[in-house]
């Protein structure tokens, strides 16, 4: 048990009462600061930093944090049931809303609970504190109870770290994390405090603005740099733009509405960046990548120009990397210097903000460039849209049992683009990144980088706290759903009714997947029993019952609606559907692990037609493209009629 | 030879800082030849200087790295023609009654240093660049080299700019 603080009453809402009672209040303001315990200090340090929620778990070295935050009414804090699921709630709290996701444990486990989240934060750059207890600074290094280097063991997967031995530290060390959180290319911050800082007091001292002398995020892009894209551009016949999550999370999303407009130049958006450009535009190509679009993967291969912003040339996207984009040249805007040029050599490298960036680029245009703005690059567009039309997104019906992709496109059509939906990783998050209409963005969450199972059910939860009026699915698999289902508990219990689809196909579906193309179909550790023709341990719809969950099990397409309409129609718990899928469906199309992308099946055993025919008549459009290089406009008769 | 790279990193002087520096290195699977932290002519700054063995593309992504630590204010290649280096070595060599005189006057060319003399054994120190030093120490050899310590190497750009003016700045 923590005793209250007798120093200090405050509890960070009201003026503390100073040491000198006897004076008028007037007086007693011009007094100095506020004494304050650490805990004291924390909380008020998230109050002035605008925190209204944080996701967490006590334990010893956290406990005098927990007492002042027992009282203040302007942070909410939700008790989780495990310490990752802290950590990802708030990461699904920060990737839906664009502000920063806090967390708190203890140390030891409950810091060692929180790597995951915080590794996954790190690769997908969201904004997120984690605040950690930690034995008294006596005791550091003594391998005292519940003791952890939880900041040695951090280092590689944080932003940056504090540790922080003395109450008169924390309000800069929060205020210095929140900024690095926040700013450049966000990411999480780790601070983490001696319980005798917690107890020990101080006069808080807020300062003013974070001081870090290095840390200097370069927002604004070169203007040489800017011209030199801005002409490469100009000169492309078959530019693309390769747009990653750096553009979500600057909220760059009008300006690339405009650039690309503007230039009539296609986008494609890789899983990270599902969102930041409508899929219902005329110039959407799809996702990238290894479970890509044929539209998006091919107009990466056979275009002179990427323009890509945010991204980072992951191997997801590139396949083998010498075979990448072979015949483009490279425009690479980043807020992290370090990206650029890590694995692709660029032509024009651009430090700078997303917003900054593409705002940049459609001035110089329009001043230096007009003519740019003129062309419809209609060969790369014939090219481009007989993909589109022969290689749309579809699957074959199974018959019997729920297709997992009509489930998700039912799920997204009935819901609408206006919620938010958040994966786990596997065939589901394929499929969900695939047939998920996606509008507009922050609607998407998923683990890219890292790819961490279990993340969906406390994504979802912490989306759902930070945008209480939008629908929020987590469209999850056995397999993932079986790693953090605890904190459908804290959803029931604290009035947060997310909706989970369980794309339930009995196994570890994308390495049964991989068993099934690369492995001979011998099935190493990869049945789960959740699903059809098991004995269903769990049985899921017991189990989200058990929870205080309504909960529905669908074994047919002929069910998939109705069960969407109902769980549509419930708001006052969390619903988890249980979609009964077969184990044999794939993800397609696809890019072999370490192949090039020239090597995409459409389906099994289908790689689109770049043979023959099909083949002369991409070249033949490619030419006529390259044609058109001048910039000049022409009618499609003048180009065809030119190139006889 | 021809890879090895000086980097000059002005970095916060707080605890910890050296720990991420070097940890960011040894992911990337590099190996750090020398290494030297010292005081600046700032209380709230550290100076280390690190002779890493490494290509250049490799070394510009680790020191684009390097550069995103949040305590690392300044990072600048000493490039040999522009920059003195100096490390310092100390060598304990077997010497008796017999072989001390040679030694001595091995020591004299290098314009090293006796510094502890026993029955048995001399130490020199030494300073300079590592080629001068690595010669020293080749002349010694023949004599029985019983021990060695070295420091980091130290280095600073020739001329009269400070690598520290405007790393304060804001």
């Amino acid at each position: 048990m923590a005793a209250k603080p007798s120093t200090a009453k405050d509890t960070g809402n009201q003026p503390a009462a100073t040491p000198v009672t006897a004076t008028p209040s007037s007086i007693r303001r011009a007094a100095g600061p506020d004494v304050l315990t650490g805990a004291q200090a924390i909380v008020r340090s998230l109050e002035k930093l605008e925190v209204d929620t944080v996701f967490g778990l006590p334990g010893g070295t956290i406990l005098p944090t927990y007492d002042p935050l027992f009282e203040t009414d302007k942070i909410r804090h939700i008790l989780v049931r495990h310490e990752q699921g802290a950590g990802h709630a708030a990461e699904g709290y920060a990737a839906s809303s664009g502000k920063l996701g806090v967390c708190i444990a203890t140390s030891g486990p409950g810091a060692t609970n929180l790597i995951t989240a915080l590794a996954d934060a790190h690769m997908d750059s969201v904004p997120m504190l984690a605040i950690t207890g930690q034995q008294a600074s006596g005791l550091l290094g003594t391998d005292a109870f519940q003791e952890a280097d939880i900041v040695g063991m951090t280092m590689p997967v944080t932003k940056h770290s504090f540790l922080v031995t003395k109450a008169e530290d924390i309000p800069a060390a929060l205020i210095n994390a929140h900024h690095i959180a926040t700013t450049g290319r966000p990411g999480p911050v780790l601070v983490d405090i001696t319980k005798d800082a917690q107890t020990g007091t101080a006069p808080f001292v807020w300062p003013e603005e974070p001081v870090l002398p290095g840390y200097r995020p370069v927002l604004k892009p070169h203007a040489k740099q800017i011209r030199e894209a801005a002409r490469l551009i100009s000169e492309a016949a078959r530019p693309v733009f390769y747009i990653g999550g750096g553009v979500i999370r600057s909220e760059a999303e009008k300006e690339l509405l405009r650039l690309a407009e503007a230039t009539n130049i296609p986008v494609a958006t890789t899983l990270m960046a599902r969102g930041a450009f409508p899929d219902s535009h005329r110039l959407h190509l799809g996702m990238p990548g290894m479970h890509g679009s044929v539209p998006a993967v091919t107009a990466f291969q056979k275009s002179d120009l990427l323009i890509a912003i945010g991204a980072r040339f992951d191997d997801r996207v590139t396949g083998k990397l010498d075979s990448f984009a072979p015949d483009a040249q490279v425009i690479h805007a980043d807020i992290d210097p370090a990206e650029i040029g890590k694995n692709r050599e660029v032509d024009v490298a651009i430090v700078g903000d997303a917003r900054e960036v593409l705002a940049e680029m459609l001035n110089e245009l329009r001043g230096k460039f007009p003519k740019a703005l003129e062309r419809q690059r209609e060969p790369w567009w014939r090219f481009l849209n007989r993909l589109k039309q022969t290689y749309p997104l579809g699957y074959d019906r199974h018959g019997e049992l729920c297709d997992p992709q009509y489930v998700i496109s039912r799920i997204s059509a009935l819901t609408g683009p206006e919620a938010v939906y958040a994966a786990g990783v596997g065939q589901h998050q394929m499929w969900a990144a695939q047939f998920v209409e996606f509008e507009r963005p922050k609607s998407w969450l998923n683990s890219g980088g890292l790819g961490t199972m279990g993340y969906s059910v406390p994504a979802a939860m912490g989306a759902k706290v930070a945008q209480p009026d939008r629908v929020v699915w987590a469209i999850d698999g056995d397999g993932c759903f079986q790693m953090t289902n605890q904190e459908l508990a804290t959803c029931a219990l604290n009035n947060i009714p997310i909706k989970v689809a369980i794309i339930n196909n009995s196994s570890l579906g994308m390495v049964r997947q991989w068993q099934t193309l690369f492995y001979d179909g011998r099935y190493s550790n990869t049945d789960l029993n959740t699903g059809h023709e098991t004995i269903r341990i769990p049985d899921f719809v017991k189990l989200a019952e058990a929870y205080g969950c309504e909960a529905l099990r669908v074994d047919r397409n002929d069910d998939v609606d109705a069960a969407i309409e109902k769980a549509l129609s419930i708001n006052d718990r969390p619903v988890v559907l249980d979609f009964t899928v077969p184990p044999d469906a794939m993800v397609w199309p696809m890019v072999a692990a370490g192949v090039s992308n020239d090597e995409i099946e459409y389906a099994r055993g289908i790689r689109p037609e770049f043979d023959g025919e099909g083949e002369e008549e991409a070249e033949a459009a490619i030419a006529e493209a390259d044609a058109d290089e001048d910039g000049t406009v022409r009618s499609v008769a003048q180009i065809e009629g030119g190139l006889e | 030879m021809n890879n090895r790279h000086t980097l000059s990193v002005l970095v916060e002087n707080k605890p910890g800082v050296l720990t991420r520096f070097t940890g960011l290195i040894a992911r990337r699977g590099f190996n750090i030849h020398s290494l030297a932290v010292g005081v600046t002519e700032y209380d709230e700054l550290s100076r280390i200087t690190v002779v890493v063995d490494v290509n250049d593309v490799p070394l510009e992504q680790v020191t684009k790295q390097l550069n995103k630590l949040v305590n690392v204010i300044k990072i600048v290649e000493l490039e040999p023609e522009t920059s003195v280096r100096r490390a310092h070595i100390i060598y304990k060599v077997k010497a008796n009654a017999a072989t001390r005189p040679q030694v001595a006057s091995a020591v004299e060319m290098f314009r090293a240093k006796i510094v502890d003399v026993g029955p048995d054994s001399v130490s020199i120190e030494a300073t300079g660049e590592l080629g001068k030093v690595d010669a020293l120490r080749e002349v010694l050899e023949p004599f029985g080299i019983k021990e060695i310590v070295q420091s980091g190497t130290v280095a600073i750009g020739r001329g009269a700019k400070s690598i520290t003016d405007r790393a304060l700045r804001g």
